[in-house]
Order: structure tokens, then C-alpha cells, then sequence
């Protein structure tokens, strides 16, 4: 009698919501779990990155514990790539053809991603939210399986670009770059933004190598140019000796350093705080080490979490907040996908995210895409460091306007 | 050889031609790189192993050889099989201009110009006024060859056998030249190089002829690797892949054909091995895994193998 009322309310369900109660798994799905694939440098020249991979493993962990996604469980694998693209093509394929995810989710690193951008369009599983800031993932048109997720370098770079042109019409700008994909990236989204001007106003670009010991001749060839303005399109280390050789020799430019180097711990305090006054960036996540959020709940949630699941992790590193922020936005687009656990409806899903807020992400910061819009963050903010803190200012910058 | 040793051989082959029909074609996927290392290595091993010079830097042949097949490609739309006898030449040009200087250095001095090649070439490769070819830090991304004739396989397996196949002649001329007059040249050189030149081997001669064979076979490898991921860029270069080769030859065993194989095995699965045991210090594994096996055989697996069959023999 039991069983038969069951099966009577289930049939009602059915009824009442077909849709939801429509089971269809792909490859990596079941009643039960969800396998998800990664690649991350835990070895390797850009090791210091692996510690996303890690958050984002104890973040599942933790949803797990809560009773998982719709009631399944998630299977975070994840490997080693050394940031070298053939292992990362390797391990993708041991992923998607052995280990049968689902989907791959933040594999990170430009190169990395380029290796493996073709085959996973071919297979058609998702290159879900991709760890770089280049420009190419969000071409839906073209490679409709790859989708990034933080603002790419490009429009970051535009957003710079404006506030000058409206603040400092007449500058001549002095760039520093790093010479791989993701400098050279900013660098053109800098030139696209000046467009004309572009020639005029740019009176040095100089460059450096991940391998070299300090930038401290270029900083000098950069004030000798006569630039007033100096685009600061470094990684941490070199960021931090840009800003204090800068001082140190009395140039005194009106100084924008990318979102890439921003972290008060890791960069503006090795560099010196006081030398670091009056620094333009732009940011979306909140920085754990900002003063400003010292006692926002989100943040106090994000080290309690950091404290349960991934207690080795550093509690000053950037990075995890980003690891956390976006393994979130997973989550999102996994509970959005319900029963319906296809490739097909993941990329849609993941493709229809509606003004979705993170507490991690600044106030005002929202997750927005559309079939056509592959880019979930598009917005920033400025800031400018006052010494102690960034201060934000302006209103929240959205290049998709 | 022997008729045991031909049997062996046959059998192995018969073995790895039912292979990628077995196993899965990720599995396919990896052995076609476990040959395409052993390539890489046996040319490293007529340099080092069988003529004494040490090379931290021949990452930058395998680099060059991988650049040659994929700008062939990408620039003259050549097909991928004409890509590895023109890389090839090129190596074999490069290996040999490069041991000519290289003929006044020693040991340790040799082993640091190389290391220096090494270490250049990723930054070479991304060179602005190359960039309209090579891609600059892009890279280049190329298509992956199908089976021909209408062949019943696909493209993995196709890639497998077409590597199979480049691999066994590499194997066999290398076989060649090793056992006649130039491989006992090469190996008096590296025990005794002025009683080599006393019983009139030309030492600058054939010292540079091993760079340059041995670069091209290195070239070759990276040809093939090209063609195996579809991608080049200058971070799949850095002098780690350099230093990778000299650990598989160690572990595989110096001046020994078959040591390439199994050096080739150990560089492909031991660090994924590694990454299994633990996310935290995969490298600090990795190093177990090479002190171990230089422990316990210290003339590498070849070396082990050898003494193992000799063994059961008495």
C-alpha cells in the first residue's frame, strides 16, 4: 500500500515537473556522482598557482560533506601539468577518455589551455571557466565547449585606458611587460583603447622575461624615456621591484599596476607600503589581506573554511579566495543543471548565469552570460592604494556595455 | 644476434602491433609517446653514452625539431610525414655546427655550453622578429593527421603505427652504426681519446658526427612529439625537458640501445606515478623514484637486465 502511494506521488511529480524529474547523465554523471577533471602546475615554473587547484579540491570536499549537489556527490580529479602544454594534453586525455569526467573545469594557464583547446571542442566536452585572463575563450561562435570566467586582460586594460584619456589626455605613457601571451595581451588591449593616440602617446615599451632576476634597467629606461605615466604590467615578484625601483630613483609617474599583481601581502608590502601610495588597479575579488575586509563575513567565511578543509593553505594568498570564488560559481551552474547532467545542458546552464552574486566578489561585481557571452566577469573597479589599503572609486566598470 | 635475441625481437614487435587495438586510445596516445621519447633518447645516448659528451641542452634539438615539423606545416602546408626528414637535416646541420666549438670543450664545460643552449632556446623561440612564424609565445597549433588509404584505423592508432614504424628505422640504422667501425670509434674516444687517435681515429671528425647524429635523432623525436600533441609553444621547451633526457638515459642505461626503451618508460609514467602519491611535492617523489632505481641498478635497467639474464645462464 506504502509503495503503491509512492509511486502514485511520483507519478503526480512526473507530471507536475517533467522536466525536473527527467534524469540524463553523460559520460561522468550518475545518481550518485559527478567527476569532474583539472590540471594544475603542483610542480614546475608556476607551482605558486597549484594552491587554486588545491582549494577548489577542498571546496568540493566541504560541498560533499554538506550533502553534495542535488544529492550527488562531486569527483574533483585533478593532475599535475608542470604548466608544460604536452603533459597538460596528456593529462586531458587521461581525463576525458579514462577517467570519463563530466566536464574539465579551470584548467590553468594560457599555453596549457591553447593544447588542448582543439580537442576538447572536438570532443565536445566543456573547457569549463578556464584559469587565464586571455582574450580567446570567450568565442563562442568558434569554439562553443570553452568558457573562461575572470575579466580578461584586454578590457582591463581598456578600463585603465579610459580613466586616463579622461584624466590625462596629453599623457606620454611608458609600458613594462612581460614578454609571453599574457603581457603582450594587455599590451594590445592598452593600444586598442588609446586606438589613433596610440602612437603618439606611447613614447616606450619595454619588456622582460620570466626568468630574469630584476626589471630595476627597465624602470630606468622607462623614466629616462620621459613617460608620465607607467603601465605596470608585471607578475608578483617583478611588480614589487618595479614599484620600488620607481620610487627609489624618483620617477613619479602616474602608476597603473595590473589586477595580476595587486595583493597588499605578497606585493605593495615587499615593495614598501609608503612607496606604494597612489597606485591605480582595478579589482573583482576581495583581497583577504585589505584591512577593509578584515571583518567582513564573507571573507571570515573563507578562512573558516580554508581553517576546516584546506588548513596547509595560506591564508594571505589571493589566489584561494579565487579558487574558492570560482569553484562557487561551479556550484551554481551545477545546481542549475538539476537532473539533466548532459554536456550539452552544462554548457548551456554555464551559459545562462543571471546577475549571480559571490560574496568573495566585490559588491556591485555580478556573474553574467548569455549564448553569446562566454565571459562571466566583465566588470572591475578601480582603486587606488592609500598607503594602508585600496580604495575603491569610481562606479563598477562593465566592458560588455 | 642470436636466434633467441631475433625471436625476442619478434615477439615484442608482434606485441607492440596488437597493442593500440588492446588498450584504449589515451593508453595509445601515451605508448606513442613513450616511442617518441625512446627516440630522443637513443640520440642522446650515442652522444653521452657512447661518446663520453655530456649535453644538458639537447631539449633545444628536440625544441628545434618539433618547430621545423609544425611551421613546415602551419607556413608550407607540407604534410606531416615530410616533416620529419626535413627535421632531420636541420638537426643534423645544427648538432653538428654546434659540436665544432664544442670539440675545444671538456666534461663539465661541454656540459655547461649545452646547458646554455638549453636554457636559451624557450626565449629564442619567442623572439618578436620570429614571431611571424613560430607564433612567439603562442605557439602553433596543427591538425592531426588521419589514417591514409583508408586505413581502419583512427587517428591515434594511425599516429601510433606511423611512429612504430619511424621509430623501428631509427632504432635499426642507430643499431648499425653502433655495432661496426664508427660505434667502437665513438666508445674508444670516450675510454682513451688519445690512444683512440693513435690508432688513427679522427677525434674531431667524429666527435662532431655524433653531435650532429645525435641532434638529429633528438630532432626527429621532437618532430614526432609535434605531431603526437598538435602543439608548440616555447613553455613546452624549457630546460627541464632537457634535464628529463639525461635522467632517462641514466636510468635506462648508458650506451645501450634497448636502455632508451626503458628510459623512455620511465620518464613517461613515473611522474605521473608521482603526481598520484602526492599533489604537494610530486618532484620530491619523482627524486625517491630516481635514487632508487640508481641504488639498485646502477648501470640503469639495461645494465640490471643484462646481468640478469647472464646470471640465469651460469
Amino acid at each position: 500500500m506504502k509503495a503503491k502511494f509512492v509511486t502514485a506521488s511520483m507519478v503526480l511529480a512526473l507530471a507536475a515537473f517533467p522536466a525536473a524529474a527527467q534524469k540524463k547523465y553523460d559520460p561522468g554523471a550518475s545518481d550518485t556522482e559527478i567527476r569532474i577533471g583539472n590540471t594544475n602546475p603542483y610542480s614546475g615554473p608556476a607551482s605558486a598557482y597549484g594552491t587554486i587547484g588545491k582549494t577548489i579540491a577542498a571546496y568540493f570536499t566541504m560541498v560533499n560533506e554538506q550533502g553534495g549537489i542535488n544529492g550527488r556527490k562531486v569527483r574533483f580529479i585533478t593532475y599535475d601539468d608542470g604548466y608544460s602544454p604536452p603533459k597538460t594534453v596528456e593529462m586531458a586525455r587521461k581525463l576525458v577518455e579514462q577517467d570519463q569526467v563530466l566536464f574539465l573545469f579551470q584548467t590553468l594557464g594560457t599555453p596549457s589551455n591553447t593544447a588542448i583547446h582543439k580537442y576538447m571542442n572536438m570532443k565536445k566536452v566543456p573547457q569549463m571557466h578556464v584559469a587565464t585572463g586571455a582574450t580567446k575563450w570567450n568565442d563562442p561562435a568558434n569554439f562553443k565547449w570553452t568558457m573562461g570566467w575572470q575579466p580578461n586582460y584586454q578590457d582591463e586594460a581598456k578600463s585603465y585606458v579610459r580613466y586616463l584619456l579622461k584624466e590625462k589626455p596629453n599623457a606620454k605613457i611608458g609600458i613594462l611587460y612581460q614578454n609571453d601571451d599574457y603581457g603582450k595581451d594587455y599590451v594590445k588591449g592598452i593600444k586598442d583603447g588609446l586606438g589613433a593616440k596610440a602612437k603618439s602617446m606611447i613614447v616606450a615599451e619595454v619588456s622582460y622575461e620570466v626568468a630574469d632576476p630584476t626589471v630595476d634597467s627597465q624602470i630606468v629606461q622607462l623614466q629616462q624615456s620621459g613617460a608620465d605615466v607607467f603601465f605596470n604590467i608585471t607578475t608578483p615578484k617583478f611588480a614589487a621591484q618595479a614599484i620600488r625601483k620607481a620610487y627609489d630613483i624618483g620617477w613619479k609617474p602616474l602608476h597603473f599596476l595590473n589586477n595580476v599583481s595587486t595583493s597588499v601581502a605578497s606585493v605593495l608590502t615587499p615593495a614598501g607600503l609608503d612607496k606604494s601610495v597612489g597606485l591605480i588597479s582595478t579589482a573583482y575579488i576581495k583581497d583577504p589581506t585589505d584591512k577593509q575586509w578584515e571583518n567582513d563575513p564573507a571573507i571570515k567565511k573563507w578562512q573558516t573554511f580554508m581553517k576546516k578543509y584546506y588548513p596547509e593553505g595560506s591564508l594571505i594568498d589571493n589566489s584561494n579566495v579565487y579558487g574558492y570564488t570560482v569553484a562557487s560559481t561551479l556550484h551554481q551552474v551545477l545546481k542549475q543543471a538539476g537532473n539533466d547532467l548532459t554536456r550539452e545542458n552544462i554548457m548551456k546552464q554555464a551559459a545562462s548565469v543571471k546577475g549571480l552574486k559571490i560574496d568573495t566578489l566585490l559588491p556591485g561585481i555580478v556573474i553574467q552570460t548569455g549564448a553569446k557571452d562566454y565571459a562571466p566577469i566583465q566588470s572591475v573597479q578601480l582603486m587606488r592604494f592609500n598607503g594602508k589599503q585600496w580604495e575603491r572609486f569610481g562606479q563598477i566598470i562593465d566592458s560588455s556595455m | 644476434m642470436t636466434r633467441k635475441q631475433i625471436l625476442l625481437i619478434g615477439v615484442l614487435l608482434v606485441i607492440a602491433c596488437a597493442l593500440p587495438f588492446v588498450v584504449s586510445n589515451y593508453r595509445t596516445f601515451q605508448f606513442t609517446l613513450v616511442m617518441v621519447y625512446a627516440t630522443a633518447l637513443l640520440g642522446l645516448n650515442i652522444l653521452t653514452g657512447y661518446n663520453g659528451q655530456i649535453s644538458l641542452g639537447h631539449g633545444a634539438f628536440y625544441a628545434l625539431g618539433a618547430y621545423c615539423a609544425a611551421v613546415l606545416m602551419d607556413q608550407a602546408g607540407a604534410p606531416y610525414w615530410a616533416t620529419i626528414p626535413a627535421a632531420a637535416a636541420v638537426c643534423l646541420v645544427a648538432g653538428f655546427l654546434f659540436g665544432l666549438p664544442a670539440l675545444r670543450l671538456e666534461g663539465l664545460y661541454l656540459a655547461l655550453a649545452t646547458f646554455a643552449l638549453g636554457v636559451a632556446m624557450p626565449q629564442l623561440l619567442k623572439y618578436d622578429h620570429f614571431a611571424k612564424w613560430t607564433g612567439g609565445v603562442q605557439g602553433i597549433v596543427i591538425a592531426k593527421p588521419e589514417a591514409p588509404w583508408g586505413l581502419p584505423l583512427n587517428p591515434d592508432q594511425w599516429l601510433y603505427f606511423f611512429t612504430l614504424a619511424v621509430t623501428l628505422v631509427m632504432f635499426l640504422l642507430a643499431w648499425n652504426l653502433l655495432r661496426g667501425r664508427i660505434g667502437r670509434a665513438l666508445v674508444a674516444i670516450r675510454d682513451q681519446h688519445i690512444a683512440a687517435e693513435a690508432m688513427g681515429v679522427n677525434n674531431a671528425i667524429y666527435k662532431s658526427l655524433a653531435f650532429g647524429v645525435s641532434a638529429m635523432y633528438t630532432g626527429v623525436a621532437g618532430a614526432l612529439s609535434a605531431i603526437a600533441i598538435q602543439y608548440v609553444a616555447p613553455d613546452s621547451f624549457n630546460i627541464f625537458v632537457s634535464i628529463v633526457f639525461v635522467v632517462g638515459i641514466v636510468v635506462g642505461g648508458l650506451a645501450s640501445i634497448s636502455g632508451a626503451l626503458y628510459g623512455a618508460l620511465f620518464i613517461q609514467f613515473v611522474p605521473n606515478i608521482a603526481d598520484e602519491i602526492s599533489k604537494a611535492a610530486p618532484w620530491a617523489i619523482f627524486g625517491i623514484f630516481m635514487i632508487g632505481f640508481v641504488y639498485l641498478m646502477p648501470t640503469g635497467v639495461a645494465g640490471a637486465v643484462r646481468l640478469l639474464l647472464a646470471r640465469r645462464k651460469s
